[in-house]
């Protein structure tokens, strides 16, 4: 198989806020006041209750959404509207049904206007990284939830994004496909090892996949821990949870949501 | 650019049509997929069998049989009249396209335009477009005028309406995917909005195409001295009750038969929303 080389991208944010007003003119602060750094070709991952501003954030990366206060730069660009090195994958796999797999991979190549036969290619590697070997030619009402969120994630690697962008996407799932999936995506991003900003609610998930774990809590948006999670790769799902290592992190994330009151005991 | 997506999307809905009827043609029998031809020759039969029982006359009610064999004599005569209708079926129906399609994107580009323009027309499409007919006759004169206006006033509503709805129906995250992929606006609406709003969109040009049908007909009921709907007035005024309904079959087919073109054109550029099913 074809290793791919993506080189990833740095990442800096400074003093970064979001603050939305609602329809009472009220003031809702979304995200107070970051500061982040991401190194090229780490993993990072994002984790808080709904509601936290992880997905205002990855919005704010992706330069769809405007920032309040302070910037973002990739690569040393700030950034005010997409920025090309970027791939992002949503909650749902936005596949657009009336195209092929292979042109819903295709999509942003022709968006664009780079040369599509020097993609198709690289489109069914992609394809055949992820398992979907000779399904190019099928429509996404003929695949599975968990097989469209793996054409949702090449398409987002087609452009060989340096920084990948995902929004808690493996979070419409269900459980078995999802577990199936997070082993896939640490095979996928081993190869490609780009800069992953990884926004979910599932604590397993982040410490298993990531370099970094930031965990965020509400009203106002804030990074309250940043955990370096310290553990030999490629980690393995069934065995990573017999790992004390893997327990304390979870445990010192847990303890986070409990002093905060996301997570009540009983 | 543009073009080469709708036609592929053409070309998904074929291919789709081929893998998923295989599963389909399985479970359907002969008899239920020809239901409903074989539900309405019942009637056409129990309506022939039926009148000669009854002992009505001729003029009262002809048998489907009288009716299709005057349909073959006057062939010419309908056929004459048919194409004046067609005509400005035609005519009115295109210019309901030409004006509600872009009136639908500028109600959905332009908020003002939204805000001023779009109650206004829900509000008009209360107003029944028939009751017109008099008023545009008295305007227009006997030609050609008040029908295509009448056609073009009846199946317009329907096309704007289905157009905004199906391009504000779109799924916003869809639009911000594609912003991310760097995409402008008019790539946005080339390769995302249009293609996502087809099937609406050729829904209202489906009740549209029907209801110039009966537009450009009642137009000619009202003043006229050609067309299918001046030709069943004759028909009416010399009691010749089996050339009144030869013209009605022929009004029908057209109305079917203008459904169906629409219908095959809609096969060809648009594909099926896979939430259908």
């Amino acid at each position: 198989m074809n290793t791919i080389q993506t080189t990833g991208a740095a990442v800096e944010i400074s003093h970064l806020s979001k603050v939305y007003k609602t329809r009472e003119d009220d003031d809702v602060v979304a995200i107070e006041r970051i500061d982040l750094q991401f190194e090229p070709g780490t993993f990072v991952a994002v984790v808080g209750p709904s509601g936290c501003g992880k997905s205002t954030l990855l919005s704010m990366l992706a330069g769809l959404v405007s920032a309040s206060t302070g910037k973002i730069a990739i690569d040393g660009d700030a950034i005010s509207r997409p920025h090309p090195k970027i791939g992002v994958v949503f909650q749902s796999d936005l596949l657009l049904y009336w195209r092929t797999v292979l042109d819903n991979i295709l999509l942003p190549i022709e968006i664009k206007r780079l040369d599509l036969s020097k993609f198709r290619t690289r489109a069914e590697e992609l394809l055949e990284q992820v398992g979907l070997k000779g399904f190019g030619k099928k429509y996404p009402s003929e695949l599975s939830g968990g097989m469209r969120q793996r054409v949702a994630i090449c398409r987002a690697l087609i452009q060989e994004p340096g920084l990948l962008l995902m929004d808690e996407p493996f979070g419409a799932l269900d459980a078995l496909t999802r577990e199936q999936m997070i082993m896939d995506m640490q095979s996928m991003w081993l190869r490609v090892q780009n800069t992953v900003l990884f926004i979910t609610h599932g604590i397993d998930e982040a410490v298993f996949l990531a370099d970094r774990v930031l965990v965020m809590s509400p009203r106002p948006g804030r990074i309250d821990l940043d955990l370096k999670i310290d553990m030999p790769r490629p980690r393995q799902w069934s065995k990573v949870h017999e790992d004390k290592v893997y327990h304390g992190y979870v445990r010192q994330i847990r303890d986070i949501f409990e002093a905060k009151g996301v997570l009540v005991a009983h | 650019m543009a073009s080469t997506d709708i036609v592929s999307a053409g070309k998904a809905q074929r291919n789709q049509g081929r893998s998923m009827s295989g599963k389909k043609r399985a479970r359907t029998s002969w008899l239920e997929r020809y239901s409903a031809l074989l539900v309405a020759a019942m009637l056409i039969a129990a309506w022939q069998i039926l009148v000669p029982l009854s002992g009505l006359s001729a003029f009262v009610l002809p048998t489907p049989l009288a009716i299709a064999t005057r349909m073959i004599n006057d062939a010419p005569l309908l056929v004459a009249h048919l194409y004046v209708t067609l005509f400005e079926v035609i005519v009115g129906f295109g210019m309901g396209v030409l004006v509600g399609v872009p009136l639908a994107l500028s109600i959905f580009y332009s908020r003002p335009f939204e805000r001023a323009i779009y109650p206004i027309l829900v509000g008009l499409q209360t107003v029944p477009k028939v009751s017109l007919a008099p008023i545009l006759v008295l305007y227009l004169g006997y030609g050609w005028a008040p029908k295509i206006v009448l056609a073009f006033l009846i199946s317009f509503f329907p096309i704007v309406i289905s157009t905004v709805v199906g391009l504000q129906s779109l799924d916003t995250n869809l639009v911000n995917l594609v912003r991310s992929m760097g995409a402008n606006e008019w790539q946005t609406f080339f390769k995302l909005r249009l293609p996502a709003a087809l099937p609406n969109i050729f829904g209202g040009f489906k009740v549209a195409i029907s209801l110039a049908v009966i537009g450009a007909v009642i137009g000619e009921y009202v003043a006229a001295e050609r067309g299918l709907g001046y030709l069943q007035l004759q028909a009416n005024s010399l009691f010749d009750t089996t050339l009144n309904f030869a013209t009605v079959v022929t009004i029908s087919l057209l109305g079917v038969i203008l459904y169906y073109i629409i219908d095959v054109v809609e096969a060809r550029v648009s594909y099926k929303r896979d939430d259908a099913k």
